[in-house]
């Protein structure tokens, strides 16, 4: 025989190495394009007025024009839209724990007639089309002169949010009821077990639904789009859409710099929360 | 220990407790979506502009559905974009999934970086991608030809490719399914694969036979979460055309036929008659695809 003989277990454990690097290979490769927009944004954020237009491109701004971050956010009132953003999602924040965590609370811990039944209606309310229930809430807000305000956005918060009470509840669930059981004994209320057992023991899942909660409410654009109107009310979402017709043509490098800004209070949240974060989302892509 | 005589009191106790704790939803629900639920399907048969009372016209609304051009072409521009986003985006994902999977150096390092797009807000990756696709001064169409001697083309600004640019944008945004997938894939067990292995099956044959049918499930979340979210695009749309739906329409997806048809023309009863369809649409598709799932789906415990 003229090959060399090699055992099938080296041949397995080759092949092994093989894959395991082609795999990096494809990762790394991808890793870049996907990463690559978010360098170009940052790249352009620091460019002068016409060094955005030069070609070649250049990556490295030279030299680096730091006080686009400063004309930016100056150009329109934007400490106030981030004054108003932050404001809030940081109210929408507060009504949505309040309000997930007894919900949840009632649907993991608690038994009743129904139950099933209400949980699978709250569960299919995930699935309706915002568009379908916009108008009569519009109306019905429009009637109570809320229009132009935070209102009609931060109030509904404290009536919870299907995704999140779900999420909540399966997290919930995995506390042993027999802690329950034995405060009963003691002669503790519901109220109680739920604010002195199950919240201490859920506090990472409480900060996964805060973070959801303050990214949905900083990101949400149709909301802020039909109920505000006055521009010192503006949130940034709606602030930086305006940008460009404000501005006449396109100052890519100003924008790129305001939207930089306003990626940065979601991206740090998730780089300081990452585990409890990617937990939020496997427990919300797979369902129990 | 309960005694047997206080057994029916506890009960009901308790479930007093269950409804005064689920009562902000119970309230939130009939205020925010059941009443307006109903609410909007009387109203799509009125003709109302918000400053005198509803009038009832019947079934006027959905004749003039049937009969306004603009609304087949919204429905065929949503419907275009949703089967190019959610099979591709749903392919890359898995693959990027099982690339991942096979355990790479600084795993987490890696499923940050493609996570990272998800956390972009839909307004920035909307300005960022109207930037890097700009016809001229764009970076993509520079890459094109100096690299492959291509001329870009238009993108956003080109009827014909801003949909497929739209679609290309919310590849990028695949981080949240990947992170979904993995986890899936990290689940599946690995005595499975073993015993195949030595049964002499290869990596093809295992990931069709194993693989799939272990995390169909996932998938068939992701499919019918997918579908729903792509047939509500808005944000993305919305930033980009400056609210038109532009170049001539080629972007006009049905909410934005419904918010402008009920926030700038002030026709509520219309809208709500197209925001009807939507969710029948939306509702008659994901019915559809749980019923055909018992066919591919694979549950590992009969239910």
């Amino acid at each position: 025989m003229s090959r060399e003989w090699i055992s099938p277990y080296k041949q397995e454990k080759k092949l092994k190495d093989i894959t395991r690097v082609t795999a990096t290979i494809i990762a790394t490769v991808l890793a870049f394009f996907i990463i690559f927009p978010i360098i170009w944004m940052f790249s352009t954020s620091l460019k002068g007025q016409f060094d955005v237009m030069s070609i070649p491109p250049q990556l490295i701004p030279s030299p680096p024009h730091w006080e686009n971050f400063h004309d930016a956010l100056t150009f329109l009132p934007f400490n106030l839209f981030f004054k108003n953003s932050v404001i809030y999602s940081i109210l929408s924040v507060f009504g949505e724990l309040l309000s997930c965590s007894l919900v949840a609370f009632g649907f993991a811990r608690l038994r009743a007639r129904h139950k099933d039944t209400l949980f699978l209606l709250m569960l299919s309310t995930m699935m309706l089309p915002y568009q379908v229930t916009m108008i009569p809430q519009y109306i019905l807000f429009n009637y109570l002169r809320w229009i132009d305000s935070y209102k009609p956005l931060i109030v509904p918060t404290f009536f919870g949010s299907a995704y999140l009470i779900f999420m909540l509840r399966q997290f919930y669930s995995t506390i042993p009821k027999e802690m329950d059981e034995a405060a009963m004994l003691d002669g503790c209320s519901y109220l109680r077990i739920w604010w002195n057992i199950v919240l201490p023991l859920s506090k990472s899942a409480l900060v996964a639904v805060a973070i959801f909660s303050f990214m949905w409410h900083w990101n949400d654009y149709l909301g802020p789009l039909l109920y505000l109107n006055s521009e010192d009310k503006l949130t940034v979402s709606l602030g930086l859409s305006r940008f460009t017709a404000s501005y006449g043509g396109t100052p890519w490098n100003l924008l790129m710099a305001a939207s930089l800004v306003f990626v940065i209070p979601p991206v740090v949240l998730f780089f300081l929360f990452q585990r409890v974060f990617i937990q939020g989302v496997v427990i919300s892509g797979i369902k129990g | 220990m309960r005694k047997r005589s206080n057994l029916g009191a506890l009960a009901l106790k308790e479930e007093r407790a269950f409804y005064l704790f689920i009562s902000p939803w119970i309230i939130g629900f009939v205020i925010f979506t059941a009443g307006p639920l109903v609410g909007s399907l009387i109203l799509s048969f009125t003709s109302y502009n918000m400053a005198s009372l509803p009038r009832f016209i019947g079934i006027n609304n959905y004749k003039e559905l049937i009969y306004d051009p603009l609304v087949r072409r919204s429905l065929l521009i949503t419907t275009y974009y949703t089967i190019l986003s959610v099979p591709l985006g749903m392919i890359l994902a898995l693959a990027l999934a099982v690339v991942l999977n096979q355990r790479l150096p600084a795993l987490g390092v890696y499923r940050t970086i493609f996570y990272l797009p998800s956390i972009v807000p839909a307004v920035a990756s909307a300005l960022l991608w109207q930037w890097l696709l700009n016809p001229e001064f764009g970076i993509v169409n520079y890459f094109l030809y100096k690299f492959f001697g291509i001329r870009g083309p238009q993108w956003f600004y080109s009827e014909s490719w801003v949909i497929p640019s739209l679609a290309l944008m919310s590849l990028w945004g695949v981080g949240n399914w990947i992170v979904i997938y993995l986890a899936s894939l990290q689940g599946v067990p690995t005595t499975l694969y073993e015993a195949a292995r030595i049964d002499g099956a290869s990596s093809w044959t295992m990931f069709f036979k194993i693989t799939l049918p272990v995390i169909s499930p996932t998938l068939l979340f992701t499919l019918v979460t997918g579908i729903i979210s792509a047939f509500q695009v808005f944000t993305q749309v919305y930033v980009i055309t400056g609210g038109m739906g532009g170049p001539n329409y080629s972007s006009h997806v049905l909410t934005l036929y419904i918010y402008r048809t009920g926030f700038k023309e002030y026709r509520m009863g219309y809208a709500s008659s197209m925001a009807w369809i939507l969710f029948l649409i939306v509702l008659v598709l994901s019915l559809i695809i749980l019923k055909s799932s018992k066919k591919w789906v694979y549950y590992e415990v009969e239910q």
